[in-house]
């Protein structure tokens, strides 16, 4: 066997023991962590998957960002609470196994990892290989997809970040200390802005 | 905050790098891994760093709330104006071959400089605006507690 083999191994494993404990924990603070703690095991499986664009964005949006914002989401609600254990229900059982069965089924029909033969490297990406350092000339070919050739995507995805912050603004937008000029500016306790 | 000396002169350490860095990142996309998204992230990260260290307060006079909201539709407009301006020169929206007259490989270098730029401006933007959004609601929230507790 051989090393890379035994690290993914070793990822896989990490990885189902920390959804485990994701699903098992009580506590939504320790919940937070262990998802950040989740998407870091995933950057370092895209990472031996020579995916390196998709493991730094997955390091910095899973691990880093998110993590924050649900911390703060937890500040915000009654973190304290704990969920309360539910029954043991037998229907979402059988879909989620069913669910897993039928994902593992699939993989026989998946190509091998890495295969040159497999339908996603014979459409666009021998073009795209071919013809980056001709036509767009940047070393990283991932941006030359990402920012030239699919340009228009890209700029869709960023009206969609666009979107997602207009949204929060829409939603928690009504507080007076932050936005709003006028009679509330900020109350005037500037220890209470350092907690 | 006296009793958070260590990250305090930690954060006060690590922030110039993380905000370096997401500029390495940002400018250095079309070379290495990396990118506008990713760069976006990296610096807000460095400015929320530095709001949960020393108080939302201090990072908004450094960064006000309005100015990132400004910048959040900034970054989406400039990336969209590349595409108005190459179909001005005549071309296709989005097609860098037109922004420089002479060389179609220098329009794409320039084309992905500015765009990248766009996705880092917009995305470093929102993050930070979503960060002040649930941050200034907390203390609503214990005011709201201490009112309950009060009475």
């Amino acid at each position: 066997m051989n090393w890379e083999a035994l690290i993914d191994i070793m990822l896989l494993a990490l990885l189902l023991l920390v959804a485990i404990g994701i699903v098992r924990l009580r506590n939504l603070f320790a919940v937070v962590l262990l998802a950040g703690i989740y998407s870091l095991l995933m950057a370092l499986v895209f990472t031996l998957l020579d995916a390196v664009d998709v493991a730094f964005t997955e390091a910095a949006v899973g691990a880093g960002v998110s993590t924050i914002l649900s911390l703060g989401t937890l500040a915000l609600i009654d973190s304290q609470r704990e969920k309360i254990p539910s029954r043991f229900a037998f229907t979402p059982l059988l879909l989620s196994v069913a669910t897993g069965a039928l994902l593992i089924w699939g993989l026989s029909g998946m190509p091998e990892v890495g295969s040159p033969d497999a339908p996603a490297q014979l459409h666009v990406a021998p073009y795209y290989i071919e013809m980056t350092p001709v036509e767009i000339d940047v070393p990283n070919i991932v941006t030359a997809v990402l920012a030239s050739y699919r340009g228009f995507d890209t700029l869709g995805e960023v009206a969609v970040v666009f979107t997602a912050g207009v949204g929060v603004m829409a939603l928690l937008g009504s507080i007076p200390a932050v936005y709003s000029r006028g009679r509330r500016r900020r109350q005037p306790d500037a220890e209470r802005a350092d907690t | 905050m006296i009793h958070h000396l260590i990250p305090r002169v930690l954060a006060k350490l690590l922030i110039p790098f993380i905000l370096l860095f997401g500029l390495y990142v940002q400018f250095h996309g079309d070379f290495g891994p990396g990118g506008g998204f990713q760069a976006g992230v990296i610096f807000a990260a460095g400015i929320i760093l530095y709001a949960l260290i020393y108080g939302l307060q201090a990072a908004q006079s450094v960064i006000p709330a309005r100015l990132v909201a400004a910048l959040m539709a900034l970054g989406l407009l400039i990336y969209a104006g590349v595409g108005v301006a190459t179909m001005m020169l005549g071309g296709n929206f989005l097609d860098y071959d037109l922004l420089d007259s002479h060389d179609p490989v220098h329009g794409q270098h320039l084309g992905i400089l500015v765009i990248e730029f766009g996705v880092g401006v917009t995305v470093a933007a929102v993050m930070i605006t979503i960060f002040y959004q649930f941050a200034g609601r907390l203390h609503l929230v214990r005011d709201l507690e201490a009112e309950s507790d009060g009475s």
